[in-house]
């Protein structure tokens, strides 16, 4: 057996055919077969009737069945939901966005008393999961009266949203150069003008990165709308639900009516703008949560 | 001069510092008060139970019962998980054609929304269209057709499990391959003329150099464990698995809380599981510090 080195990653020395290769290969396409198989799986039975989705599981649709997906656009409501989610997280990540970079400036460029208080009361909301907090933040929804409202949604997406992303953009603001600020103070240029017209766009890349490490995180966001946006008693339509409460909605709906291609449909729709962003920002996002790891 | 900067510094911190206050950080505080009343909901009445629901808790049986799936997981997931991963990203330091595919396969589970993961592995564990009986019927294997996965008390949480490793594997993966990019060539090619092989480099050089990697690693899984409210949720149809086969602290708090009407109840659980992951968070970085290395 070859011994393999380290230095043949670089220079690419194309190594002589062997068994450990082979193995490596085996082991990674293997892994990559039990991450792509599900899903494939699961769009080719989203083009399936459900007869062919019981009876033959494993071979592929014999006419493309394009009326699921209708179906679960318009009579499953995914439309509704999708539409739904829409409203929530754009705004929620502009907000998030805009709040979290005002106190990553404010904590990066400037010294004040109470700075480490805001930065560690920050930090601290880190390290808890949601949960934890959910049975006082339904109380809290309520005395508010935001309580199954998308403003309310809003809001706490944004609330929770603010740790990871001042810290993120903390880091960030430490790095930009100094020299632009003080050159536009000395032009008399006030600290909202330079934050506004000279940091905030130095900040692109870096709100651009984290902007969809929040949308992956908002737009998955499962626990806050199961909870806030239940609607009991007040919405017997479900027309107000978010995309994973739709989803689950409708899976628990195939233990009494069963519509599978409906649901395949449904998941196979629900994947594609995960799938897009994921492909065209892998690098970013990759980044950007390993990042938050390594400095968390 | 000074005053417009301060006004400056207030203004941009007021809006989001209020809004962080009140939505996050209160509910936390909260908890703990709560937890120590007898708190139905319906009113502002919130009266004094002392540790009764503490001692309440400790009483019972179906909050061991799921305190106890997190404490499974807790001792397998960051081994497993931490294992597959380092060995994952040794793979892809051999000089491989197609890691960037790989790569970017491997990490898609991290970015599925819970419900996508949840639902797609409902079917592959499906007693008669599963995959997963599918490939057992193709095997060979036909004691388990038609075994239900996920409705036998045995298998749920394990079955569960599986999922948690599939989705966080490929995260834990390009975290270590960024670390391993870090670590200088020049230690490899002094091991190399040394004699090393590929094997003991990674054993006496990457993983020494990755420490700060597998901590964070450690931490945040340890942290996972105690939660897995969604992936428990969507798997077990909300229920916690056949005879609560699959339950997990924080979907019984839910149930507790918004099922039950129990407030205080459900916070006294909250309260618990936030001294645990407290605890944990301490134990795990202290007992893993090592004296850095410097290069």
């Amino acid at each position: 057996m070859a011994t393999p080195s380290w230095t043949q990653q670089k220079t690419r020395v194309r190594s002589p055919f062997s068994a450990w290769k082979v193995l490596i290969y085996l082991i990674l396409a293997l892994w990559a077969f039990m991450v792509i198989f599900p899903m494939l799986w699961a769009t080719v039975s989203s083009f399936k009737t459900d007869q062919e989705i019981f009876f033959s599981p494993w071979s592929l649709p014999a006419a493309l069945q394009w009326d699921n997906f209708s179906r679960a656009w318009t009579k499953a409501k995914l439309g509704i939901y999708f539409f739904n989610t829409i409203m929530v997280i754009i705004p929620a990540i502009m907000l998030t966005l805009l709040l979290s970079s005002m106190v990553a400036y404010v904590l990066a460029r400037f010294e004040f008393r109470g700075k480490q208080i805001v930065f560690y009361l920050f930090l601290t909301g880190m390290m808890f999961p949601i949960f934890l907090a959910l049975v006082p933040l339904y109380f809290v929804m309520q005395f508010s009266g935001l309580l199954n409202t998308f403003h309310g949604l809003i809001i706490v997406y944004v609330a929770f949203s603010l740790p990871f992303t001042v810290f993120f953009l903390t880091g960030f603001f430490k790095t930009l150069p100094t020299e632009m600020a003080e050159a536009a103070m000395m032009d008399g240029a006030s600290h909202y003008r330079i934050f506004f017209n000279v940091m905030l766009p130095l900040a692109a890349p870096a709100l651009v990165s984290v902007g969809i490490f929040n949308f992956l995180g908002q737009w998955n966001q499962f626990i806050l709308p199961n909870v806030l946006m239940s609607n009991v008693g007040l919405d017997e339509s479900q027309s107000r639900y978010v995309l994973s409460q739709g989803l689950y909605y409708l899976y628990g709906q195939q233990f009494y009516q069963s519509d599978w291609s409906g649901l395949f449909a449904a998941v196979t729709l629900v994947t594609i703008p995960t799938l897009l962003v994921y492909v065209l920002f892998h690098d970013r996002i990759e980044a950007g949560l390993t990042v938050g790891a390594l400095k968390g | 001069m000074k005053y417009g900067q301060r006004s400056f510094i207030f203004t941009f911190l007021f809006i989001p510092v209020v809004i962080y206050v009140i939505f996050v950080a209160i509910p936390y505080v909260t908890s703990m008060a709560v937890s120590f009343t007898k708190w139905r909901g319906l009113t502002m009445d919130l009266p004094f139970n002392g540790v009764n629901n503490f001692v309440k808790l400790f009483n019972d049986p179906n909050f061991w019962n799921a305190l106890g799936h997190n404490a499974i997981a807790l001792v397998v997931l960051p081994p497993v998980i931490i294992t597959m991963a380092l060995i994952f990203a040794f793979l892809f330091t051999q000089g491989i054609r197609g890691s960037g595919f790989f790569r970017i396969t491997f990490f898609f589970p991290q970015v599925m929304s819970a419900i996508i993961v949840g639902v797609l592995w409902s079917f592959i564990y499906h007693p008669t269209l599963g995959m997963l009986n599918g490939l057992l019927g193709l095997l060979g294997i036909t004691s388990l057709q038609n075994f239900p996965w996920l409705g036998d008390p045995s298998t749920v949480f394990g079955a569960i499990l599986v999922v948690t490793v599939w989705q966080a594997v490929g995260f834990y993966m390009v975290l270590f391959i960024t670390g391993m990019e870090t670590i200088p060539s020049h230690f490899y090619e002094a091991a190399r003329l040394d004699g090393a092989n590929s094997f003991m480099m990674f054993t006496r050089i990457t993983i020494p150099m990755l420490w700060e990697a597998i901590r964070t690693a450690i931490v945040f899984l340890a942290l996972g464990a105690m939660d897995m409210y969604a992936i428990v949720m969507i798997m077990t149809n909300g229920s916690g698995g056949p005879s609560r086969g699959a339950d997990v602290v924080p979907r019984y708090m839910v149930e507790a809380a918004f099922t039950n009407g129990e407030w205080g109840y459900a916070t006294a659980m909250a309260v618990v599981l936030m001294l645990i992951i407290l605890a944990l968070s301490i134990l795990s970085l202290r007992f893993t510090r090592r004296e850095t290395l410097e290069y």
